[in-house]
């Protein structure tokens, strides 16, 4: 892409198209990639912080034998959206909000490919998360876990499919999970396509697939894992929504429907969906532990193709989460073993971040603690999911705490870590200013130990019997030391996460001026200022090979350094002088539509809820709003 | 896949060099067809799971008109030569005769949604409705997703023939046409896939 130039288009719209892109007003119709990461992130932390503080009620419950703080209906509606929440909205766009803001600047890209359906997915995941909390408000959130066996799910005081209306007050709940699940998956899908073209198609020139950097490879599966694994659980949540509410029979026993279809059809897009999440902070180590190693990444190619190895073998393993359904030895045994087979392709790539923190020059700043902490933690939740393989094993472990310290292990230690890493390591790029580092620090030890001693007493306690998703358990099982412990972690990670609250609002407007490459990094993204220009380079930068930036800073050992940089009008330094270069560059106008599209959206999840005519009033506006969209010049006349 | 012909349009069209020389739109529509094949995949194996349980409701054989289901899939099928005709309009420069076939492929499209309602309401007449067994909710479910990929796409065709008409789209957008157009045919060969599964195979 060398130049964003759009073809001047005849004829009109009736609307103008909005211009502004800076003040309040332009976050509603921003276009801007960068904006939207912005928006994806703050919106999924507000999220992740609603999980969090859900996972703290859930924990002060359990603090104590014969807890009565939370009733059962409470604590199973909690224990629900927390796993919703920190999946689907938490977790999973905390990595798109990544991909969003980072994307292009790596590959040395204007914009992404399709910048108003950008803009449309982050409103559809931002309504997604509305409407399925606003469940609260109309008569109780979803709980039936976040797996939702059907049809225990749906079968409430009266038979499945009664009437037209809902069998019962908690199917009406579940209707919030199928609907709000389908609307954030609509967000993933958009933003799969999204970033699937833009790397394939818009690399800056020279760029090859195997000069791109980790991160990008990482997206690119994790893409292609969105893009095949959300059409399946998409047609579950059709299947369960038409159960529930217009009687259809795909998972009633009574008249031919097959529970076990729902944890097939759940489980392949579920385990897929494991490696969604993970696959982003993988990423995101892969750039952060070189630099702060000041080595090359150990077996680049390696890492790739692990990568992309767990991208093919995450859709062979889904039934080791069903051994106990009784599939059969043979079933069982095929899917034991394919489970200790993709433990290989991430032990591959654990011992390359090892080889590259290997005799390098290791600077221990906050990101590259929360790298090593995502390491470390990583690695004990992988090999405490190799004994999840063994089946015998499994049948005792499964749905005890062992396996919620398992997934906490390798989803919190794992993707967290991970995300935190990347958030402290490309935070100066975003804002310009440095993290405060001691703040940064004292974060990392709370979340740290927080963590271990929240989730490290729950293998004992899985191993030791207790069950999981119980409100609350008898004394005297001689459980009561280690989920005082868990609980008193749980509040030491909230702590850190208000240590890490506290430093950006510090950080964003007092902390120290960063510079364009405060930590002399390898990547596209630190040629350009920080924050970027709208337009991100004033000249597409041209690659001549992997980690290109790093190699003409270091070119044939120059010590005064040749960055990677655009040769024109001393762009050093971003506003006035880039301004001139800016000019030129135009950038797709912002755009109403896509929030006038995404909003229709949920008015007909709750057209399905209470009335056909919202559906019809959803439909309209979701139409229109694609019709303008599609009808609207690409670009006004200058 | 190198379309030397189309090449000069598409540059025409969003003046982007691509790395793949492919443009955004059309690998946009292939990855989004690669999904529904997911999607429709996951409605045909649940079809076929359940294809033997009609808990005592009727069953494929003795239900479906196939005479009446081959009329509307042949219009369908042929509205795929009325989408090839109007990108060959298009690409020709020729926007008369570019709206008359995008017309007509949303009408034949349109007559066979037509035919789809009417059978499902005949259907739910003959006691063969949503909730009568596992077998009949996948089968409404998965042609009935189908019907919705249609109207869709018809949604779809008069977007860019009103697109035609106000002047957003012109002969050098053949490549969105082109994109719709993938689309449409990929929609086309589901309901092949379909009627040979539903409709045909069940008839032995």
């Amino acid at each position: 892409m060398t130049t964003t130039q759009e073809q001047p288009t005849t004829g009109g719209s009736a609307f103008r198209r909005p211009k502004a892109t800076t003040g309040f007003g332009s976050w509603f119709t921003t276009i801007d990639h960068k904006k939207i990461g912005i928006l994806y992130f703050a919106t999924a932390f507000l999220f992740f912080s609603l999980g969090g503080i859900e996972a703290l009620l859930l924990r002060t419950q359990l603090s104590s034998p014969d807890m009565a703080f939370l009733t059962r209906d409470q604590y199973n509606q909690l224990f629900t959206m927390h796993g919703l929440t920190m999946i689907f909205f938490g977790v999973m766009p905390l990595g798109s909000a990544a991909f969003n803001y980072l994307l292009p600047l790596m590959i040395g890209a204007r914009d992404v490919a399709f910048p108003r359906l950008n803009a449309l997915s982050y409103w559809v995941f931002l309504f997604a998360g509305i409407f399925l909390y606003s469940s609260v408000l109309l008569g109780g959130a979803p709980d039936g876990g976040w797996f939702a066996y059907a049809p225990l799910n749906v079968l409430g005081g009266d038979p499945l499919g009664e009437t037209l209306g809902f069998a019962s007050e908690q199917s009406a709940r579940m209707m919030f999970y199928s609907l709000g699940l389908q609307l954030a998956g609509i967000a993933s899908l958009a933003s799969a396509v999204n970033f699937i073209v833009t790397i394939l198609n818009m690399r800056a020139p020279g760029m090859t697939l195997m000069r791109m950097p980790v991160f990008i490879w990482m997206t690119l599966v994790t893409s292609v894992l969105m893009l095949f694994a959300m059409p399946v659980i998409g047609v579950a949540l059709w299947q369960l929504m038409f159960d529930i509410g217009y009687g259809a029979n795909f998972f009633n026993p009574a008249l031919g429907g097959d529970p076990v279809l729902w944890q097939h059809m759940f489980w392949l897009f579920g385990h897929p969906e494991v490696y969604i999440i993970i696959l982003p902070a993988f990423g995101i180590i892969s750039e952060v532990l070189p630099v702060f190693s000041r080595k090359p990444l150990f077996g680049y190619t390696a890492i790739v193709f692990s990568g992309i190895a767990i991208g093919f073998m995450g859709w062979g393993v889904w039934a080791h989460h069903m051994f106990a359904v009784g599939l059969g030895p043979v079933a069982n045994a095929a899917f034991a073993l394919s489970t200790m087979f993709i433990a290989v392709p991430t032990g591959i790539k654990i011992f390359n971040w090892l080889g590259t923190m290997w005799g390098g020059q290791i600077r221990f700043r906050t990101p590259m603690l929360f790298a090593i902490g995502m390491v470390a933690m990583f690695t004990i939740g992988g090999l405490s999911g190799v004994t999840h393989a063994i089946v015998p094993h499994n049948y005792q472990q499964t749905d005890t705490y062992y396996v919620v310290a398992h997934f906490h292990y390798v989803m919190f230690g794992g993707a967290v870590f991970g995300l935190m890493a990347g958030f402290y390591y490309w935070f100066p790029k975003v804002k310009g200013r440095m993290m405060d580092e001691r703040l940064g620090k004292l974060h990392f030890w709370l979340m740290l130990v927080g963590f271990n001693l929240a989730f490290g007493p729950m293998h004992v306690l899985g191993l030791q019997g207790m069950p999981r998703r119980v409100a609350t358990y008898p004394d005297g099982m001689g459980w009561n030391l280690w989920n005082l412990v868990a609980t008193v972690g749980g509040y030491m990670i909230a702590l850190g996460f208000l240590v890490f609250v506290i430093n950006v609002l510090k950080s964003r407007k007092g902390g120290l001026p960063a510079g364009d490459d405060p930590w002399d990094a390898r990547t596209l993204e630190w040629s350009t200022t920080s924050p970027p220009p709208v337009h991100n380079f004033n000249e597409v930068p041209v690659v001549r090979t992997r980690d290109d930036f790093w190699n003409r800073k270091y070119a044939s050992g120059d010590p005064s350094r040749t960055p990677l940089r655009v040769p024109s009008g001393g762009s050093g330094e971003a506003g006035a002088d880039a301004g001139d270069v800016a000019h030129d560059i135009h950038m797709p106008d912002p755009s109403y539509y896509p929030l006038v599209a995404a909003f229709g959206m949920p008015i007909m999840a709750y057209g399905v809820l209470f009335t056909p005519i919202l559906i019809a009033v959803g439909g309209v506006i979701t139409i229109a709003g694609l019709f303008g969209w599609a009808l609207e010049p690409s670009a006004e006349e200058h | 896949m190198a379309d030397a012909t189309i090449q000069p349009a598409e540059r025409g069209e969003d003046a982007h060099h691509t790395s793949l020389g492919l443009s955004n739109e059309k690998m946009g529509m292939w990855s989004l067809i690669g999904s529904e094949c997911l999607f429709f995949g996951a409605l045909i194996s649940t079809y076929l799971i359940y294809l033997d349980r009609t808990a005592d409701g009727p069953g494929p054989s003795e239900i479906f008109d196939i005479p009446f289901t081959s009329v509307s899939t042949f219009i369908l099928l042929m509205s795929s030569l009325g989408m090839v005709l109007a990108l060959a309009a298009v690409q020709s420069g020729d926007m008369r005769r570019f709206r008359v076939w995008t017309l007509a492929t949303a009408g034949m499209g349109s007559v066979f949604l037509a035919g789809q309602i009417y059978e499902f309401t005949f259907f739910v007449e003959e006691g063969f409705g949503l909730t009568t067994s596992a077998f009949s909710s996948s089968f409404f479910v998965l042609t009935g997703f189908h019907g919705v990929h249609v109207a869709v796409g018809i949604l779809m065709l008069l977007g860019i023939w009103a697109a035609s008409l106000t002047g957003r789209l012109t002969p050098s957008h053949a490549g969105t046409v082109e994109s719709i157009g993938l689309y449409w045919h990929f929609v086309d060969i589901v309901w092949i896939v379909l009627f040979t599964v539903v409709y045909l195979i069940p008839a032995e």
